[in-house]
């Protein structure tokens, strides 16, 4: 195989080799190669198959910028990535890498049939195409366009790798590190400021490391660069970032950085993260995110070999590769002279500079003579040849039909260079166009931030640098010279780009977007360069036209007679570069996903086999399964036993809430639709809280445990909104009471131990308190003692049963529920979960807000009017339960249902109608909000929304299912124990 | 009489770190969250013991007791020792709000080189020593969870989060650790 390196050039160790493989052959890279420098030194420019016409694709740049070469590169089956780089991936030893969008092979590739077929597939084809019949869509048109949508193939096996997050501050963070941000970074630094200096290639340099006619302070750029690295590295107060891409420009300086850790290492420590996102909140931000140079859009533009100069000067003056061996260039800039020039002095044959322009910079022309290159001036490359690889480029005179073919293996181009503007758009400052150079500029800045060098239009390197010291704050004398001042640069298609519609001149590589589907959106009535975008997908590629947007832009104004500002340019979004998911989601992966809330008493529970459900973000036990038992035969078991023996639960999610201070009654007043006020120190009572607009927002038991001290217990799921609820009424409505809230749910252990046999089960274990019916009825609370830690003791009940709520200190809730069970367990009580909690109380029509109620609830749609009082002056919702739609009669209402098949559970959710046969669309009269088999009962129950149910009570209603209609009957909610008396023992 | 109930906390065994993070479960503490208006604030620092800091993001400490400021008219206050702190608050006299929160909250302790950058895998707040010095303290984030965070040196911290959270602040600080400098 032969080397295209070239001997004494660029800046690799040549000793210092790596293997890798590509589509299966094995080549050999040097270090600090890119996938894309290491196989051009290999001779291999083929990389891809465009992604609508499968064209062969050959490396466009070295850069960020590339649209074409995009490959898969893995180290195995599981760590492997789509769409990479070739000009970004740095080659490691033993990395697999594979060309993509391409069937059997890469030079082979059946798809290349679009290409012929591409009259058929112009822009806006499968707007027009997939119209019709509708039915198409689903089952053939969407898996036609998904499958042959995209580029590479996500993995499917779960990434091994970890990914790190990291926050930090600045005073100053500089995007890029080139020239002007080096000079930036190094002039704030030397003012004391904290620096962050971010680079997405391996190196810093910046276009310091192509350009070798650039010299700073007396040194080639390149030393004068790795100097200041050295320098910056020194101080404490700077942090350089390379690898690393500024991805996003949010709000008040909030920037996002993806740092890449180890996708260039070999055998990378696994305690390293694959990637690292920095999220960083910086005083000030320095853009010095340079330029990117255009292509020239001509007929046939896209053949392998054909780059941009600025392209093969890197990677003959950094990596020492040569990029042909007869080489064409074909510019409107300046710039590519000098790509030129260096690759003739390489010993490469440069055989023709095409210079579309008239009278180039004379300086240039007397350069190419010296060096003996023939510049065509005044002439265009209208079109190339070669199937995997140009072979040749056709020029003419401007203006002339007689054409000249000149062998060639690669043909570098030059359209000018565009601005990096898009982080000072995404920071939402406003552009304008300098028409003179025809380019968008910073200009109105929205955020601290200031843009230096050439994103900025700051070509000159003495005033760039001027410029970047100034904006670092310091005051850095640097000289700096370049070999000539450039000059030119066009935007739109060229002489070669037809105005034939046959011709495919490309505009957007990635998207295979050429000027005739510009011209054909414009012609189709596409004025807005917004609309123009979406018919042509043109740059809307993961690329986002960096090299694209200007030309598309200036083709649509042509073709609109408008000036290019008033066509507009279309926003740039975040990120400005693709990252990976990994990197986004960091350390919220695994456990890390989300907090598993587990209570004090989850071992225990855990060690009596519970299965558990997610509330929230709590595990609570759901039932708990003896041998041989499903969920059905657990649940009536313990629902049994809590009616017949007793039943221990954990409720120790319950929310909780202390309300403390002289004004707690009074607030509570305002909180509640009940009144406090009246409520005896010991007492409990139920309380519903409604919204500002009358309905349902909570419940809870609240007891009160001193004058100016209640212990507010809320739903598990409504805990932190009901504390933030209250707070925010307090801090906004209510700021003169005196009166404080204090979160104490994870304070307390709560076991909640239900039935008959309840008092039996505690009573030993409690002290200082007596227990009987007399002196601790329902509805009470004490503070006492239980197995010698204080405890607060509450008498309420969710089951109808006798019941006690035993709170300890959080740390003591395994003891004391271990000693509750082991007496409960001689007794013949049972353990039970959240699913046979939930059978017990609709038994006794307990509601379940969220469940029973949906947010469009009044207490009296519930039945629970009695909860509000009528003597009160206020609360949060007194108003809103007077508005009409909530007193009018015909409102749902919730009432129980019996359906006439007592072994028939009904679906929750399923919808309640009065007449079965009448026509579709039937009228609805609501739904089933709870529906459980009921073993005490040996029934079914159900409780349901239904409107004016309660005038409905013994009428039949229906509930239409997919396969049969269930009739129920309607009654009151209470199932079980109708006259109450359980409870009270 | 019955059986004692014995103590379970919360971290029990965890461990992890790295030579430049090392992270362990702090030992049970007595807790208040005080709350009272700015009339107080003398009184109850009396009895108290400690001066109860009136500035944002300070703490104060006297003893085994440390008071953090969370708010104009909210404390975090700590004892290491013998607690009381329910009592002391109340022998004040003065109008306020003291409810234990002993055992709802836990605390880990994060001591090493690299206990900042380990913080900042999931707490935003600058954490130099510039902005956040010895004895600053903080309602904050830290990944999906609030938390307390209290330095208590150059490169300490204790980090105060509610009980059923500490598995998930414990593992990120554990994972965080990894990636610290």
């Amino acid at each position: 195989m032969t080397s295209h390196r070239i001997k004494g050039a660029g800046r690799l160790t040549p000793a210092r080799k790596a293997r890798f493989t590509f589509d299966g052959k094995i080549y050999t890279a040097l270090e600090g190669d890119t996938v894309a420098s290491a196989l051009l030194a290999n001779g291999v420019h083929l990389m891809g198959r465009s992604f609508k016409y499968h064209r062969p694709r050959g490396i466009l740049s070295a850069g960020a910028e590339e649209p074409n070469a995009l490959l898969d590169v893995a180290r195995d089956s599981a760590r492997c990535q789509p769409n990479v780089r070739a000009s970004v991936q740095e080659v490691f030893d033993g990395a697999i890498i594979q060309s993509q969008n391409r069937w059997p092979f890469l030079s082979f590739d059946i798809g290349g049939i679009n290409n012929l077929l591409s009259p058929f597939f112009a822009a806006g084809f499968y707007y027009k195409t997939f119209m019709w019949p509708r039915e198409a869509w689903a089952k053939l048109y969407e898996p036609i366009i998904r499958r042959a949508a995209g580029l590479g193939v996500a993995p499917k096996e779960e990434d091994p790798d970890h990914y790190a997050n990291r926050f930090a501050h600045c005073d100053v963070l500089v995007a890029g590190a080139g020239a002007a941000g080096l000079t930036a970074a190094l002039s704030a630094a030397e003012t004391g400021a904290s620096v962050i200096l971010v680079d997405e290639r391996a190196e810093v340099g910046g276009a310091l490391l192509f350009d070798s006619g650039i010299v700073i302070d007396g040194k080639p750029g390149y030393d004068w660069a790795h100097g200041v690295l050295a320098r910056l590295k020194a101080m404490p107060n700077v942090r350089v970032l390379t690898r690393t891409t500024v991805f996003g420009y949010y709000n008040h300086n909030f920037i996002g950085l993806a740092e890449r850790v180890t996708d260039h290492l070999p055998r990378p420590n696994k305690s390293l993260p694959r990637e690292r996102l920095w999220q960083v909140r910086a005083k000030k931000v320095v853009l010095a995110t340079g330029a990117i140079e255009r292509h020239m859009v001509f007929a046939n533009n896209d053949r392998p070999g054909i780059m941009l100069a600025s392209a093969a000067r890197m990677y003959l003056n950094h990596y020492g590769v040569a990029v042909g061996s007869k080489v064409g260039v074909y510019t409107a800039h300046d710039s590519a002279y000098e790509a030129a020039f260096d690759l003739k002095r390489a010993g490469i044959d440069v055989v023709s500079i095409v210079d579309c322009r008239a009278k180039p910079n004379e300086a240039l022309l007397s350069a190419a003579r010296v060096l003996g290159i023939e510049v065509l001036s005044g002439y265009s490359v209208v079109n190339t040849s070669g199937r995997l690889r140009i072979s040749s480029m056709t020029v003419a005179r401007n203006g002339s039909t007689n054409h000249r073919k000149i062998p060639v293996d690669a043909l570098l181009m030059s359209g000018g260079w565009t601005p990096s503007v898009h982080l000072f758009s995404q920071s939402r400052g406003k552009l304008k166009f300098d028409a003179e150079n025809q380019r968008f500029l910073p200009n109105i800045y929205a955020e601290a931030c200031v843009s230096v060098g050439a994103c900025n239009g700051t070509d000159e390197i003495g005033a760039l640098l001027a410029e970047a010291s100034a904006a670092g704050g310091g005051a850095l004398n640097l000289s700096g010279e370049s070999a000539y001042a450039w000059t030119g640069g066009m935007i739109g298609a060229a002489e070669g780009a037809g105005p034939d519609t046959a011709v495919k001149a490309f505009v957007d590589f990635q998207h295979d977007v050429t000027a005739k589907d510009i011209r054909l959106a414009v012609r189709e009535g596409m004025h807005s360069i917004e609309h123009i975008k979406r018919f042509t997908t043109n740059g809307m590629a993961s690329d986002q036209g960096k090299l694209s947007n200007m030309h598309g832009l200036a083709i649509a104004a042509e073709m609109l007679g408008k000036d290019i500002p008033q066509v507009g340019l279309t926003t740039f979004r975040a990120p400005y570069t693709p990252v990976t998911y990994g990197t986004l989601i960091a350390h919220s992966r695994g456990d890390l996903f989300d907090p598993a809330r587990k209570t004090p008493l989850h071992g225990e529970l855990v060690a009596a086999g519970a299965e558990f459900e997610d509330v929230g973000n709590w595990k609570r036990a759901w039932y708990f399964p003896r041998r041989g038992e499903d969920m059905h035969a657990a649940v009536n078991r313990e629902c049994k036993t809590a009616r017949e023996v007793a039943g221990i639960f954990d409720a120790s999610t319950l929310g909780k809430i202390e309300v403390v201070g002289p004004d707690a009654a009074k607030f509570l007043n305002l909180m509640y639709t009940n009144a406090w006020d009246n409520l005896k120190p010991g007492k409990c009572r139920y309380g519903i809280m409604t919204r500002e607009d009358g309905f349902i927002y909570d419940d809870g038991v609240v007891g009160r445990l001193a004058e100016d001290r209640f212990h507010v217990t809320t739903t598990t799921g409504g805990a932190p909104r009901v504390l933030h609820h209250m707070e925010d009424y307090l801090q906004t409505e209510f700021p003169d009471l005196k009166v404080w809230l204090t979160s104490t749910t994870e304070q307390w252990a709560v076991i909640a131990v239900q039935g008959p046999k309840a008092r039996d089960i505690i009573e030993p274990l409690v002290e200082g308190l007596d227990l009987s019916n007399e002196a601790f009825p329902h509805m009470s609370v004490a503070e006492c003692t239980v197995m010698g830690v204080p405890a607060r003791l509450f008498r309420v009940s969710f089951t109808g049963e006798i019941g006690f709520e035993v709170n300890v200190p959080a740390d003591y809730g395994a003891s004391v529920w271990k000693a509750i069970w082991e007496r409960g367990e001689a007794l013949g009580a049972c353990l039970y979960g959240t699913e046979t909690m939930h059978v017990l109380r609709a038994e006794k029509g307990y509601i379940i807000v969220g469940q029973d109620t949906d947010g469009t609830v009044t207490p009296d749609d519930a039945g629970y009017g009695w909860a509000v009082s009528k003597k009160k002056m206020d609360f949060v919702g007194i108003r809103g339960l007077k508005r009409p739609d909530l007193i009018r009669s015909g409102r749902k209402q919730l009432v129980g249902l019996l359906t006439q098949d007592l072994t028939e559970v009904l679906e929750e959710g399923g919808q309640i109608v009065a007449d079965p046969n009448e026509p579709k669309p039937m009228t609805m009269l609501g739904h089933v909000t709870s529906a459980y088999w009921s073993e005490n009962l040996g029934r079914s129950i159900a409780i349901a929304l239904v409107a004016d149910g309660r005038a409905r009570m013994g009428k039949t209603v229906y509930i239409p299912m997919k396969d049969k209609t269930i009739a129920a009957t309607v009654t009151d909610m209470v199932f079980f124990d109708k006259e109450g008396g359980r409870i009270h023992g | 009489m019955a059986e004692l109930a014995t103590r379970a906390v919360p971290l029990a065994g965890a461990h992890g770190g790295t030579a430049s993070v090392r992270l362990k479960p702090a030992s049970s503490a007595h807790r208040i969250s005080l709350r009272a208006g700015e009339d107080a604030v003398s009184t109850l620092s009396t009895t108290l013991g400690l001066s109860l800091p009136t500035q944002p993001k300070t703490s104060a400490s006297s003893g085994s007791r440390t008071a953090l400021w969370l708010g104009p008219d909210e404390w975090l206050v700590i004892d290491e020792g013998e607690g009381g702190l329910v009592e002391a608050a109340r022998s004040s006299g003065a109008v306020h709000s003291a409810t234990d929160v002993s055992h709802r909250n836990t605390a880990i302790l994060i001591e090493g080189p690299g206990s900042s950058d380990a913080l900042n895998g999931g707490c935003p707040l600058d954490l130099s020593l510039k902005a956040f010095p010895v004895g600053s303290c903080a309602r904050t984030l830290f990944g999906k969870i609030e938390v307390v965070l209290l330095r208590t040196g150059e490169q300490s911290f204790r980090l105060e989060c509610w009980r059923s959270f500490s598995e998930y602040a414990f593992g990120l600080l554990r994972e965080a650790a990894l990636d610290a400098e």
